[in-house]
Parts: C-alpha cells; sequence; structure tokens
C-alpha cells in the first residue's frame, strides 16, 4: 500500500517533468542515431583480394561475390591493397590463414570481414575447416580499435542507459532529501526498505519503457546488427538499467547537492566505460583488469554484445543476470542501511 | 489526566555540539503545549525526537505510553516538518493523496478526510493547481493539511504559522482549539511570543534547556510579568545569573 502510493507518486512527478522525460528516452537515441551516422557502414561494398594455393578455395570465393578478386602473387595482391585499390587481402596458405584489412577506414574493415566470415560460413565444413581456425587479422594501417557502429552500438545502448538512470534516478532521490520531503517520509511510518523499493518499482517502469524504446530503436531504425533476440537484450538493459537505479539512489546519500552528483559522474560511470567492452579488457595492464569484475557494465555490456553479434542465447548470457541482479541486491541493501543516518528505525 | 507525551532527562549532542541538555517534560491528553524559543534554541530538535525521527544521545521519549522510535505509534503522529516538505510538480491534490494513501486511507474515506482538510486550510479552491505555484503561506497551509490527514491523536507542528496572515492564523487557532477539544494532543513549537499565549501550557526553551514549563497564566504570575514576552526575559535572566 504504501509502496503503491510512492510508486503512483513518482509516476506523476516523472510525466510532469517533461525535460528528464526527454532526457531519458529522447537523449539516448539523439546520440545513437549521431554515432550511426558518423559511424555509417550502410552499403559499403568491399573489394577483397584472394590468395590461395587452395584452388577449391579460390574458385567458391570467385563464385560467391564479386568482391573477391583472385591475384596470382602476393606481392601483386599487397601492392593493390597499398594503394588503397583493396580493402583487404586474404591469404588462405595452409596450415595459416591470415586477413590483411587496409585498416584506415572502420567501415571497410568491417564490411571485408563480415564479407569473409559470411562466405566462409556457406561453404561446406571439410573445405573450409581449417581456415576458419584462428584467421589471422593484420592492419596495414589504423588497428583493432577502429570498428563500426555494429561493434560500438551494443556497448553504447548499454552504456547510455546505464549512464541516464543513475543521473536522473540519483538526483531525485537526492531532491527527496534536499527538499525535506525525506524527512517528512520518514516521519511517517514508512519502513525504510519501503522507500527504497518504491523507488525502484517507481523508476523501474520508466526505465522498463526506456529499454524497450532504445533497443527498438537501435534495431529497426538504425538497423544495428542483432544475430539474438530482441526480448533477451531489453532484458539485459533493464538489469542494466536497474543497477544503475539502485547505484545512482545509494550514491546520492553521500552528495549534498546536484553538482556533487554529478561529480560522481568522473568517479563512477566514465570508468566504467573502459570495462563495457568498448575496449578489450585482455589487453589492459595486469593490475588494473580485476577491476572489471566490480563494474556492472562489464557484465551488461558483455551480454548485449554477444546476444546482438554472436547470437548468444539465455544459456550463455543468464551468468549476467544473475551477476547484475546481485548487484541491484546489494545497492538496495545498503541503500537501507545508508537511510538508516536519518532515522534508526 | 492522562500523560501522552513523556520527555525523560533528554539530551542531544551532535558530534561534540549540545543541542539540547536534561530536557523533562509531560504533555497531557487534550493539551495544547507550546515550545517557545528563539530561533536556535533547539525546538525542532526536539520536536523531530517526539515525533521520532530522531533518537536522543540520552534519556528517553515515549509516546502513548510505548518508547521512541515505534513505527507503530508514529501511525498516531501527525508532523508537520518547519520547512514545507511537499512535491512541487504535483498539484495540492495529489501531495494530500500521496500522504494519505501512506497512512493507507483510500477510497470515499480519502476523499473525504482530503475534502476536510483542505477545507480547514481554506485552500479547497487551489487543490488542483501545481504546488511550484503556490504562495509561502499557501504550502503552509497545505503542510498542514497534510498533517491532519490520518486524523492523527498527536499533532506535533513545527512553526505551523510562519508566513501566514493574521486572519487565517486567528482560524487556525480555531480549529487547533477544536480539534484539542475532541480529543488530539497538540504539541507546537513557536518563536513568537504572542503566539505562546494560545496554548494551554508552554515550555520556554533557551540555548538547549529548557528554562521553565507552566501554563502562560502561572509563568506570568510567577514572574509579575504582563507578557509571556517578559516572562521569557525574566527566566531567561535567572538564568543567566546562574
Ligand atoms: N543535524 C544537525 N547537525 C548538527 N547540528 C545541528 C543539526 N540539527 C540542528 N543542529 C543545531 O542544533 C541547534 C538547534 O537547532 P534547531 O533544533 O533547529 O533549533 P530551532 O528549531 O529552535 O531553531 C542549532 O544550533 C543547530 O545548528
Ligand atoms: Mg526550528
Amino acid at each position: 500500500m504504501r509502496i503503491k502510493a510512492l510508486v503512483i507518486r513518482i509516476i506523476r512527478q516523472f510525466v510532469r517533468d517533461k525535460r528528464t522525460l526527454a532526457m531519458m528516452f529522447i537523449a539516448p537515441l539523439l546520440i545513437l542515431t549521431l554515432v550511426n551516422l558518423v559511424f555509417s557502414s550502410n552499403d559499403y561494398e568491399p573489394k577483397i583480394g584472394v590468395v590461395s594455393d587452395q584452388q577449391m578455395v579460390v574458385d567458391k570465393l570467385k563464385l560467391s561475390d564479386k568482391a573477391f578478386i583472385v591475384y596470382q602473387k602476393r606481392s601483386e595482391a599487397h601492392q593493390d591493397l597499398s594503394e588503397e585499390k583493396l580493402d583487404a587481402v586474404l591469404e588462405v596458405e595452409l596450415p595459416s590463414t591470415t586477413i590483411t584489412l587496409e585498416g584506415s577506414n572502420p567501415t571497410a574493415n568491417k564490411a571485408s570481414i563480415m564479407m569473409i566470415e559470411k562466405t566462409l560460413k556457406t561453404m561446406p565444413d571439410q573445405d573450409t575447416e581449417k581456415i576458419k581456425l584462428n584467421p589471422e587479422i593484420h592492419y596495414l594501417h589504423g588497428s583493432a580499435d577502429m570498428e563500426t557502429f555494429d561493434y560500438i552500438g551494443p556497448f553504447l545502448i548499454g552504456f547510455f542507459i546505464f549512464f541516464f538512470v543513475f543521473l536522473i534516478s540519483g538526483v531525485s532521490f537526492l531532491r527527496e532529501r534536499t527538499t525535506g520531503t525525506l524527512e517528512r517520509l520518514l516521519a511517517t511510518p514508512m519502513r525504510r526498505w519501503e522507500m527504497v523499493v518504491g523507488y525502484v518499482l517507481g523508476f523501474g517502469i520508466f526505465t522498463i519503457l526506456q529499454s524497450a524504446i532504445i533497443v527498438s530503436f537501435a534495431i529497426y531504425v538504425l538497423d544495428i546488427m542483432m544475430a539474438g533476440s530482441l526480448w533477451l537484450v531489453i532484458l539485459i538493459t533493464l538489469m542494466l538499467a536497474i543497477t544503475a537505479l539502485t547505484l545512482g539512489t545509494l550514491l546520492s546519500a553521500f552528495a549534498t547537492n546536484e553538482l556533487q552528483m554529478i561529480q560522481f559522474i568522473p568517479l563512477v560511470v566514465v570508468p566504467q566505460v573502459f570495462f563495457s567492452g568498448l575496449f578489450t579488457i585482455e589487453t589492459m595492464a595486469d593490475w588494473l583488469q580485476p577491476l572489471s569484475y566490480i563494474m556492472p557494465l562489464t557484465y551488461g555490456g558483455e551480454a548485449i554484445r554477444d546476444i546482438m553479434i554472436q547470437g548468444d542465447g539465455w544459456g550463455d548470457i543468464y551468468g549476467n543476470v544473475l551477476v547484475l541482479l546481485g548487484f541491484s541486491l546489494l545497492f538496495m541493501i545498503l541503500n537501507v542501511l545508508a537511510l538508516k543516518k536519518h532515522r534508526r528505525l | 489526566m492522562q500523560t501522552v507525551i513523556q520527555v525523560k532527562n533528554v539530551s542531544k549532542n551532535y558530534r561534540s555540539h549540545h543541542v539540547l541538555q536534561n530536557i523533562d517534560l509531560t504533555v497531557n491528553k487534550n493539551e495544547i503545549y507550546g515550545l517557545l524559543g528563539p530561533s536556535g534554541a533547539g525546538k525542532t530538535t526536539l520536536v523531530k525526537m517526539i515525533a521520532g525521527i530522531e533518537t536522543p544521545t540520552t534519556g528517553s521519549i515515549s509516546v502513548l505510553d510505548s518508547d521512541m522510535p515505534k513505527l507503530n505509534t508514529m501511525t498516531q503522529i501527525g508532523f508537520m516538518a518547519q520547512s514545507d516538505a511537499l512535491y512541487g510538480e504535483l498539484s495540492g491534490k495529489e501531495n494530500l493523496e500521496f500522504f494519505s494513501s501512506i497512512y493507507g486511507l483510500k477510497g470515499q474515506k480519502q476523499k473525504e478526510r482530503i475534502d476536510q482538510a483542505s477545507d480547514l486550510v481554506n485552500l479547497t479552491n487551489f487543490l488542483q493547481k501545481p504546488v511550484n505555484q503556490y504562495s509561502g503561506g499557501m504550502k503552509r497551509r497545505l503542510s498542514l493539511a497534510a498533517a491532519l490527514l490520518h486524523d492523527p491523536k498527536i499533532l506535533i507542528l513545527d512553526e505551523p504559522t510562519v508566513g501566514i496572515d493574521p486572519v487565517l492564523r486567528q482560524s487556525i487557532w480555531d480549529e487547533l482549539y477544536k480539534l484539542s477539544k475532541s480529543g488530539t494532543t497538540i504539541l507546537v513549537t513557536t518563536h513568537v511570543m504572542d503566539e505562546a499565549e494560545k496554548c494551554n501550557q508552554l515550555g520556554m526553551l533557551r540555548d538547549g534547556k529548557l528554562i521553565a514549563s507552566g501554563s502562560p497564566r502561572e509563568l506570568k504570575d510567577n514572574t509579575s510579568s504582563t507578557s509571556i514576552e517578559e516572562a521569557f526575559l525574566y527566566y531567561g535572566g535567572v538564568h543567566h545569573a546562574n
């Protein structure tokens, strides 16, 4: 009953606050669109040189797509690559398979790799078994950091949801304290856990909507690569949002005004970007790597990426869901304890 | 006479700062008890402890025969904070709906109580307006209405009439008398000397100490004063001489 009252109140307040609504629902869409435009990979047709001692493979590749151009000499292919006549060179000289990317255009890199992978997938297994083993990827210019929207999109979805929910929920809970309404509530028989649960449910309703809108927008409007289930992605983003929500309300207990809440962003939110999967964790300094285990975005970003790019199912990602759930519960319990500062009961 | 609020030897420190020292006071049923003292005397701290929000450093407080803080007892208390704790984005009605549902009021009963309470504070015509468009006095009145909604046995009002015009102030006091007659016990703080005269019982608070208590009549007679202000100065002066 008391929780319901709190939930209804939060919804009413939220609906009145048009600007915050816009920040939650529209701002992430705008930024995603912008990033998509910047990294647009629409309809790029890669040119890939093929050098191989396996005639079978050469023939199949030539037949399957006009992107593949067969070279007799390795040096000629690489000459054309350096003159940007090719986007990539695929060398199949068993036992090794090498892809060399021109590298300066992330869009072309991605398109080439996808084209090669797609084509190899359609070949009968006995032909490609050895090729599929470990194709080495080299870059003539640039590096693996340069990727397209398909690759960074999943992290950005997770990150933006985390960021905006963290900020909005943190500030609203803080405001409850600075306007004196928290104290007023503590003069009622409302229990501390009821307040925390009420906040999670009230904001939770908006984060469900937010997750569904952002994910659908990325998939259907921005046409981001989507190999797995839409519902799983929404589930993960929702779990990530709840984690951000509980963390935001918890940390607001340690801020005395809105500016201090914003100061948590470089401290708490930005470091998570580095562990979201946008950058490879394995290549980081050793002492830094364990940090990734305590960052919620590690689990969210990884799961979203694996669902969207690799088509992972529930069986692959339920561990991440449980971890995020654990984070949320932990933050909620800590928040109930933090409220003790304001009322012992 | 039935004791409703019993404060026994209560002190409160914030770190090394002694905000209240050895306070003893008793409030009986149906009484309007006034806590009078200048700003910073510790009135708010004391009423918050009685309302169950704060806990005393030493000493004990019992309300309706149970030790505070206790959530069950808190359902019997209506609290009006010194600063208006309202939700600005919501209308007056929505604020009252929120506070009343926390106390479990719903449906027809809720509607009736909201009508009564808002009528009492003269806000019926402004209930649809968002609270951030209210004047200071209107917010004060809405806070009062919110404290009355669940028909509490005890009303704790922290400086309720600040910023309210004299005519409305009088009508609010008339209502407080009615409530007290019908069985509500009222604890009210004020720093306005002449308002203190309206209470049945007074406690004078200065620098965290209760310097005097009794009915306004007694306090004036004992000090041969013509006004509460004189009496306060007398007790404050005696205190200083010590
Ligand atoms: N949370 C707190 N921490 C430290 N000091 C406080 C706190 N609350 C009140 N005080 C101090 O206690 C004293 C009494 O405050 P208060 O009870 O608000 O007085 P009044 O309501 O009579 O104006 C003041 O000196 C104030 O600074
Ligand atoms: Mg005060």
